[in-house]
């Protein structure tokens, strides 16, 4: 277990670095993600069931909304700005997020459907 | 005899709000009732545990008069966590590689036509309520996740803090749309739907997606990742038209 929280640290920790050292507009997280998603590529066995690093995301994924919370309570220190533009700006929030999530799943089953990729893993 | 009783837990009450342990403990009970009461509620999208959890904190900061970095000195050993939450992404990506690799045209083809959509209808829809270019500015990448949505925001002008709200805001929405809007699309396709709740509401979106389903979890944290490089490039050129 601690050797799987260490392991996860470290690919964040050198993803930090490296977006720091090359001013990459990525956070270090997200290439910590790569990194761990190139060292699974080479040592698939890691990412079987039952493995610690297996079992450490998986506690961390179950709760990823958990992990949240306390940026979402940062909305009270925005809540006059919020209310003082209140109705442009929902409209803006609510329209443009169902518009972008039924845009982009409609593009992507129309593409696929075109390109013959299909949703199950069998060919 | 009232009177030294209530001094007492007066200072017990100072000394407890300025310690991150009753922050961090009020912010793990208020996410065990909100996830109890989703569970309850059989998980319906309105009945989204970070939306139930936010709105109980708010209202207990805002009755106890706690300001949000007091909250925030024990609430961040949570908020922590979200780096290597991140990191193990990577796990779920790996298991379903062989799935993600057959789509990398519709994931493409999607990517470009989600994050256009993303920034476009925000700011169009915001400029035609005259709202004024600096909150357009912290408005406009608000479907990518928190970090990368700040460093947007800064270089175009917005502001960093009002950028992270609308992060919040719009992943909070995306969570609690997806599942009726797919449903009413009649999008059965797990990986549509995973890339759709990933690209449009980030983390936020992809926490919602894993809970539903684990392909759409493995596709909304591609599509997550892909969005905050893409609307980076994208922000600066069309924040121009407006």
């Amino acid at each position: 277990m601690i050797v799987a929280l260490t392991l996860l640290l470290t690919c964040q920790l050198i993803g930090e670095a490296l977006a720091r050292l090359l001013a990459l507009p990525v956070p270090g997280p997200v290439i910590g993600l790569v990194l761990l998603f190139l060292g699974l590529r080479w040592r698939p066995s890691a990412a079987l069931d039952g493995a610690p690093l297996a079992t450490v995301a998986g506690v961390l994924l179950a709760h990823l909304s958990l992990l949240f919370v306390p940026a979402g309570t940062g909305i009270v220190r925005h809540a006059g700005a919020l209310l003082a533009y209140g109705s442009g700006l929902l409209t803006a929030l609510v329209l443009s997020t169902a518009l972008t999530l039924a845009v982009t799943a409609f593009v992507f089953v129309k593409v696929a459907a075109l390109v013959g990729s299909r949703p199950d893993p069998t060919p | 005899m009232t009177a030294p009783d209530l001094t007492r837990v007066e200072t017990l009450w100072v000394y407890l709000a300025a310690d991150p342990l009753l922050w961090l403990t009020v912010t793990l009970a208020a996410y065990v009732v909100a996830e109890r009461i989703s569970a309850r509620f059989g998980r319906h999208p309105l009945a989204n545990p970070v939306l139930i959890a936010v709105a109980l904190l708010a209202a207990i900061l805002t009755a106890t008069r706690t300001p949000f970095e007091t909250y925030f000195q024990g609430a961040q050993f949570v908020h922590f966590l979200l780096g290597p939450a991140t990191v193990a992404l990577a796990l779920p990506l790996h298991r379903h590689w062989p799935l993600v690799r057959k789509a990398v045209l519709p994931i493409l083809a999607a990517l470009l036509a989600g994050a256009l959509t993303a920034v476009v209808s925000a700011v169009g829809v915001a400029a035609a309520f005259g709202i004024p270019q600096p909150m357009l500015a912290a408005l406009a990448p608000k479907s990518v996740t928190a970090a990368i949505a700040m460093g947007i925001s800064r270089e175009i002008g917005g502001e960093p803090s009002l950028t992270a709200t609308l992060v919040i805001a719009t992943g909070i929405l995306g969570a609690v749309m997806v599942t009726p809007l797919m449903v009413a699309l009649r999008c059965t396709d797990w990986r549509a739907r995973g890339f759709a709740a990933g690209l449009a509401a980030h983390g936020i979106g992809t926490a919602r997606a894993f809970q539903v389903n684990p392909v759409a979890g493995a596709f909304a944290a591609i599509a997550m990742g892909l969005n905050g490089l893409v609307t980076a490039a994208l922000v600066p050129l069309i924040l121009r038209l407006f």
